[in-house]
């Protein structure tokens, strides 16, 4: 009884087109945030924090962003891993040449330069699609790749080539570094997340949105309803290459603490595109679920088998999970072309109706 | 048959001068010329592979024709695109259905409306204020469509569950949505029952007669391209071999020919 | 203009002063080729019988060459592994027409085309779980490979074949030539093509896809294996192959996905034109855009004709 929606009357357009527009839903959001900003800091241990929620709000922003390309927009790319390195290397410059800067401004800052990055590359969507413009993607990936290892500006001349997250605070509070504690990390990505997720959530429902999945369900009849596919096409580009920029430089202020160029190769193009499979093409919340899943597998996995007693080499369990994964991917695109936010709206309608089957 | 008098008065809305148009080696239209009147319902009937789609898809500007010239609303226009024919004012339906499949009926007919939508990018990003305003001024408009076209029950159903009946009349409205002076219908009634072509001949009539949408059609049931249409033109094999009234084209020896053969 | 002078004149002075280097190059950069070429062979297979843009060929190549060598590893005479990996590539075709393929009929290729991302990764997985992750030799002797090369005086200098990279030149062609055969000639080979245009049309003639999807990818298996063998007997047998397997994919825009010639001719192009810009421009900008170059080249030529060297022209309908 608890999740009905009889008796709440939209009495105007502007409260039927809300995100939410059922009321347990409104409540239920509300749960999750106090739950993510208050519960989860004060009950989570630090090593949960770090080593799961932390990683696991990243991926997100992450899938969230090749979402908006591939799932809205419906362009499949292969470079994700790359504008995640633009946006970590742009923050490490900016941050190093403004040392006075706020810091999440700087990351904040660092996605339009993923964005602009992400655009350029986005061009060759204009003449082609579907596989080739995949291909044409992994251009940019491997271009990316052979810049952040070749150009040594990028990383001020370290010796180490990598980047080396210098200590910067917020309200006198350690952010980045290592002394920034799991909590405050945890909070600050949190709310960045948080916020973004809102934004897009603006966008997708509205024109820009509905043009996306225009552009990806159908793109002639789209263009003969006067919408500019190569506008939106790159917009779609630079929208979702600015979340993979802001994902890639939290995943190295506030995750790693430094990263080599080795951490934005192919292997994590494909890992976020396997989380958005898994997750959901085209939804927000399923990009949530697909992260949770294909990050705290491994984790899952390793905790598991652990408990179980048995002995398994830290290599078997790796072998194991991309096995798993693997199968998943194929699993899920059988069983469930739309992922796990499909099984969720699923979930959620059976939950309207009940006790009825309809 | 409709009176001609309401509508035969109005001036050229488009001209078609002398179209041709190959694939390769294959003549799809040859040499067709033929006009539409502000306000009128024309009709394009002919066998199949006459070259109706091509007609329609040359001057909505996604085919350019090898030669030839198109005149919309006064102006000859070079190569056009065609999201600029959309903004010039020309909206269409198509024979297979092309609606956006994973979006709801509602968000389909709402796309209908981007060129009429102006709130920037960063207003959009907020979706408060002046583009919550917007969106729900243009939701407005559409629930008009929406009850005119009487799919209010399916609003928020994603268009790839409807049945096909249904996804044309949302295509329709998409169209509609685009508030076209031109309006292109390729086989708005292609496998549909007699009641729900019924039911489409009345939107058509009305739009016409309500909004004075002039409108290009493609329609394979005589009876109701004789009904409907103001003025028919016929191809066949891509070229044009009658036009004129509905009864002046159902007496012409050419188009009884080419509806059922003619004896060697 | 000492740029442009770098960029436009130099490297053909380079090429002119010193030809035992030029053709040196140009024969890196056929064998590159040549294995490139036959990464995409595989490929096109299968695109061709069943549509499915198969990303997971490249790991084919890796899993059958670390099939063959892990099983001799384990004892297994050489010959007899090798019989045992073809039946491995076998066991493979079936197992994905059966668990893959079939339930995912009638879904949008790009549903297929993720799906063999998660082949790829299964595989990857379980070829480490069974063999272990470590990199492997070769084994080239067993299988009679012959080894060492020949050099010859060119042009003032000495110009040096490698045996195997001629074996694999040669092996490479008469795959070719027998593929090509096989499709023209047999009853099979005509069943193949007939589904390649149409699947609803061969269906309703009573040509079983199941059968020929297990057919093209066995044949994709053993094309893979082939490749695997010459190029582990290169370099070596690890996962890192997969990245240069990757390469396969600028090949097929190049040549189009649907054409055999056009595998060869696009593998043989971006070899060449790899290692050609690799060894006279790479310096320029620092070296090491090998990584990236053949992307480009291929991206460059996609602008300019999006459907391929060998693919028809793609006339959009509605």
């Amino acid at each position: 009884m608890l999740y009905r929606e009889a008796g709440q009357f939209k009495e105007s357009y502007a409260a039927d087109m809300a995100i939410f527009p059922i009321r347990q839903d409104r409540i239920g959001l509300a749960i999750i945030l106090v739950a993510a900003f208050v519960g989860v800091p004060l009950a989570a241990s630090d090593f949960v924090l770090a080593v799961v929620m932390v990683p696991l709000l990243i991926f997100a922003l992450a899938a969230i962003g090749l979402n908006i390309l591939t799932g809205y927009t419906g362009l499949l790319s292969l470079g994700t891993g790359g504008f995640m390195g633009v946006g970590a290397f742009a923050c490490y410059k900016l941050t190093t040449a403004f040392p006075d800067l706020n810091i999440v401004v700087c990351i904040l800052t660092s996605g339009v330069v993923a964005s602009a990055v992400g655009a350029v590359f986005g061009l060759p969507s204009l003449r082609i699609k579907g596989f080739y413009l995949a291909v044409a993607t992994l251009s940019a990936q491997f271009f990316l790749d052979w810049c952040f290892v070749r150009i040594p500006w990028l990383v001020n001349h370290n010796v180490s080539g990598a980047i080396e997250v210098p200590i910067r605070t917020l309200f006198g509070v350690a952010v980045t570094g290592p002394n920034a504690s799991p909590q405050v990390r945890y909070l600050v990505i949190l709310a960045i997340v948080t916020f973004l997720t809102w934004i897009a959530s603006n966008l997708l429902h509205g024109r820009v949105g509905r043009s996306f999945m225009a552009v990806r369900d159908m793109d002639i009849a789209a263009e003969l309803i006067g919408i500019k596919l190569y506008q939106t096409k790159l917009l779609a580009f630079a929208v979702s290459s600015y979340y993979c920029g802001v994902a890639g430089a939290l995943m190295v202020f506030l995750w790693y603490g430094s990263a080599e160029p080795a951490v934005f190769g192919i292997d994590q193009s494909f890992l976020i595109l396997f989380m958005v499979i898994i997750g959901c093409l085209g939804s927000l919340v399923g990009s949530f679920f697909g992260a949770a899943l294909i990050y705290g597998l491994p984790i899952a996995l390793r905790n598991g088998l652990g408990a179980l007693g048995l002995q398994i080499p830290a290599a078997t369990v790796e072998h194991l999970t991309l096995m798993t994964v693997g199968g998943l991917i194929v699993l899920f695109l059988i069983i469930e072309p739309h992922g796990l936010a499909r099984l969720w709206q699923i979930g959620k309608q059976k939950l309207r109706v009940w006790p009825f089957p309809y | 048959m409709r009176a001609p008098s309401e509508t035969a008065a109005g001036e050229t809305l488009l001209a078609v001068e002398a179209v041709s148009l190959s694939f390769g080696g294959v003549k799809a239209l040859t040499d067709v010329s033929f006009d539409i009147r502000r306000g009128e319902i024309r009709a394009i009937i002919g066998p199949n592979g006459a070259g109706k789609t091509s007609m329609l898809n040359v001057v909505n500007g996604f085919y350019h024709p090898n030669t030839g010239r198109i005149t919309f609303k006064g102006t000859t226009r070079p190569k056009m695109r065609p999201h600029e024919a959309a903004r010039g004012g020309i909206a269409r339906t198509f024979q297979n259905v092309a609606l956006f499949r994973g979006m709801t009926a509602l968000d389909n007919i709402m796309a209908g409306r981007t060129l009429k939508m102006h709130r920037g990018f960063f207003w959009q990003l907020l979706r408060h204020g002046p583009a919550m305003a917007e969106e729900v001024e243009h939701r407005r408009k559409v629930e008009d469509i929406i009850d005119f076209l009487e799919i209010a029950h399916i609003r928020k159903v994603p268009v790839g569950r409807l049945p096909y009946g249904l996804q044309k009349r949302v295509e329709l409205g998409r169209a509609l949505a685009m508030e076209p002076e031109l309006l292109l219908l390729d086989e708005p009634m292609a496998g549909m029952n007699l009641e729900e072509k019924e039911d489409m001949s009345r939107f058509i009539v009305d739009l016409n007669d309500q909004f004075g949408t002039s409108i290009a059609l493609i329609e394979h049931d005589m009876g109701v391209v004789m009904d409907l249409s103001d003025r028919v033109v016929v191809l066949e094999y891509g070229h044009k071999i009658a036009d004129g009234t509905p009864d002046e084209v159902k007496g012409d020896q050419k188009v009884i020919d080419a509806y059922l053969g003619v004896a060697h | 203009m000492n740029l442009l002078y770098a960029i436009f004149i130099d490297p053909f002075v380079q090429m002119g002063g010193a030809p035992d280097l030029l053709v040196q190059t140009l024969w890196e950069g056929l064998v590159a080729g040549v294995l490139y070429a036959l990464i995409a062979l595989g490929f096109v297979l299968i695109f061709k019988a069943s549509g499915v843009f198969n990303f997971a060929q490249g790991i084919m190549v890796v899993f059958a060459a670390l099939t063959l060598v892990g099983l001799h590893e384990k004892g297994v005479p050489a010959f007899l592994a090798l019989a045992m990996t073809i039946a491995v590539m076998y066991g493979l075709a079936f197992a994905v027409e059966r668990l893959m393929l079939r339930p995912l009929v009638n879904q949008p290729d790009i549903i297929l085309f993720m799906a063999t991302f998660g082949l790829t990764y299964f595989l990857i997985g379980l070829g480490e779980l069974v063999f272990g992750g470590n990199p492997k030799v070769m084994i080239a002797d067993a299988l009679f490979l012959p080894k060492g090369a020949i050099e010859f005086k060119f042009a003032g200098g000495f110009v040096s074949l490698q045996k195997i990279d001629i074996a694999a030149a040669v092996i490479a062609s008469i795959m070719v030539v027998a593929l090509a055969t096989f499709f023209q000639v047999t009853r099979i080979g005509r069943a193949l093509r007939a589904v390649a245009d149409s699947h609803k049309a061969a269906l309703s003639v009573g040509i079983s896809l199941e059968q020929i999807w297990v057919i093209v990818w066995f044949a994709a298996g053993v094309v893979a294996l082939t490749t695997g063998i010459m190029w582990g007997a290169r370099s070596e047998v690890s996962f890192s192959l997969q990245i240069v397997s990757l390469k396969a994919l600028p090949v097929l825009i190049l040549g189009g996905f649907t054409s055999i010639p056009g595998a060869i001719v696009g593998g043989l192009i971006i070899g060449i034109g790899e290692k050609i810009g690799e060894f006279y421009w790479g310096p320029l900008l620092g070296s090491g855009i090998e990584s990236w170059l053949a992307y480009f080249i291929a991206l460059v030529f996609l602008l300019f004709r999006p459907q391929g060297l060998f693919g028809e022209k793609i006339i959009e309908r509605i």
